[in-house]
């Protein structure tokens, strides 16, 4: 359990969630750690509300379930009243500010909010509000550097939708500057 | 990168095809439909058949049609759908077939939920099917093991002719961990349609017919038969009864666990270790043969022991009775498809301390 970080991101389906939490996964498999990635699955994929956990660590992890996380991305409001609560002290959350309205009071944690949605409709990048809120996180967070996060992208995105790759880099580095 | 990010049900059916299966039949039923999706695609790609039956006792049943004529293949299914294909496993079982089948578990009994669960326990390793049977039983706890103990499964089960069970979750099923499929191969890497000497595969008159049946009517034939099944699976007890354990030697406190349950352990143990509590675990990788003597080694030292499983307490049977009823056992379980986490076993061992 050497330097576990548990991260817990929320959106409802559709937003990418899942997407986001394999690419997280990827930069930790290519930084050299152990990861695991774990949806919650059933009928909460169908339109619901959508969460994932992704550990990353320097050694075996136990749980792939996170009940408690050091970061919690929240997409959009249920997902947000639902995990804020779950962010460990000392934590930090990442909030979707285009589709969540509430503002944490206190301040235990640190709270980044990023118009991630309003942002990806002014830039062309329908549907990667995901990929700018990791962007958010890898630049507060500095988990990794450029060319990590660019293998990692090339490894999640599927052959399918190469074609993404370049708009994917282009809201990791949105949401960097944002 | 020799590493992939793969789910457990995924990586599962890509080792399986690796290791030389050749028919996949199946009944989809979450959490394991990721294995069916994958080798419709695949397997096929490979040269190899995919058949969605009509029900889980079709696809068994086709499984023992397809084993009898000496070509590899599996099917798998969640809880519900394993009870189904119950009667098919008895008599694959009774006509000395091998066949690898998968259950990633969900929580009981009827329908239940379609959460992970250990509550299969009792069944796959005492009653798989009406009979005199014994079924080997692997458990992998990470998705590496997903795939390393699928190749596995194949070889014992052609090994000793005889269905294998792997005994997953929905856990292990459904999350993602980098996998490696580097060790696949050797034994397993024939076509596998070898067409061993036993399978009726059509001979053109040059040998006796093979006759696969579970029927036998005549007393001392059934005896035979059952015997010698008997003395095979002691045979593989002594080779591939499978176990490990951590930190035993000096500890107080042995927890143990199987499958994703016993990752948690790994990590209750580690907190425990930090507050000076000395705490071992050990995990049955084997839960048929159950690894008894390694568990008697594991708990040497140990003054008590802790079991813990999603389930209300199932192998904790073969715990006790593995250690003659010498040490306390205690066991702590969560149902409903909840996992346990760390905090509340380290709480337990705090209690027993």
């Amino acid at each position: 359990m050497k330097n576990l970080k548990q991260y817990l991101i929320a959106g409802f389906g559709g937003q990418g969630i899942l997407f986001v939490g394999k690419l997280l996964a990827n930069i930790g498999l290519i930084s050299d750690k152990q990861v695991t990635w774990m949806p919650s699955y059933g009928p909460a994929m169908r339109g619901g509300t959508c969460n994932c956990s992704v550990c990353i660590s320097d050694s075996l992890i136990g749980s792939p379930v996170v009940s408690e996380a050091d970061v919690v991305i929240a997409m959009n409001g249920p997902s947000y009243d639902k995990f804020i609560g779950s962010v460990k002290k000392g934590g930090a959350a990442y909030i979707d500010s285009t589709l969540v309205d509430s503002k944490y009071d206190g301040d235990d944690i640190t709270v980044h909010y990023v118009p991630a949605t309003e942002l990806a409709a002014e830039n062309d990048l329908k549907g990667m509000a995901n990929i700018i809120m990791l962007g958010k996180l890898i630049k507060e967070s500095g988990l990794a550097d450029s060319e990590t996060v660019k293998k990692a992208i090339e490894a999640s995105v599927s052959a399918k939708k190469a074609n993404l790759l370049a708009a994917n880099l282009r809201a990791i580095e949105l949401g960097m500057n944002s | 990168m020799s590493k992939t990010l793969m789910k457990g049900n995924e990586a599962l059916a890509e080792a399986a095809i690796r290791a030389g299966c050749k028919c996949y039949f199946g009944y989809p039923i979450t959490p394991q439909n990721e294995i069916g999706a994958y080798m419709s695609e695949r397997i096929r790609k490979n040269g190899g058949v995919f058949l969605q039956a009509e029900s889980e006792i079709g696809a068994i049943n086709m499984v023992y049609g397809c084993s009898a004529t000496g070509t590899r293949c599996m099917t798998s299914s969640s809880s519900p759908g394993v009870s189904l294909k119950a009667e098919g496993i008895s008599y694959l079982a009774g006509a000395d077939l091998p066949c690898v089948i998968v259950n990633v578990q969900r929580g009981g009994p009827g329908l239940g939920t379609i959460q992970p669960s250990q509550a299969d326990y009792w069944q796959t390793t005492r009653a798989m099917g009406h009979g005199d049977l014994r079924l080997p039983v692997l458990a992998p706890y990470s998705v590496q093991e997903m795939v390393d103990m699928t190749a596995e499964a194949f070889k014992i089960a052609e090994e000793f002719r005889t269905p294998v069970m792997l005994l997953a979750d929905g856990l292990l099923g459904q999350m993602m961990e980098p996998v490696s499929f580097n060790e696949i191969g050797g034994e397993n890497k024939d076509d596998g349609q070898s067409s061993p000497n036993w399978a009726a595969s059509g001979h053109k008159n040059k040998r006796e017919k093979n006759i696969i049946t579970s029927l036998f009517l005549d007393p001392i034939e059934l005896e035979t038969a059952i015997n010698e099944r008997f003395e095979r699976f002691e045979e593989l007890r002594a080779k591939y009864t499978r176990s490990e354990s951590t930190n035993t030697d000096d500890a107080d406190i042995i927890v143990t666990a199987y499958g994703s349950t016993a990752r948690v352990i790994q990590s209750a143990m580690e907190m425990a270790r930090e507050e000076g509590i000395k705490v071992g675990t050990f995990r049955p990788i084997t839960l048929s043969p159950f690894p008894e003597k390694a568990l008697k080694e594991a708990t040497k030292s140990a003054k008590k022991v802790l079991v813990v499983e999603m389930s209300m307490g199932q192998m904790v049977d073969d715990v006790k009775s593995a250690l003659e009823y010498k040490l306390p056992v205690e066991f702590f379980g969560r149902q409903g498809g909840f996992v346990p986490g760390p905090q509340e076993i380290l709480e337990v061992i705090r209690r027993m301390k």
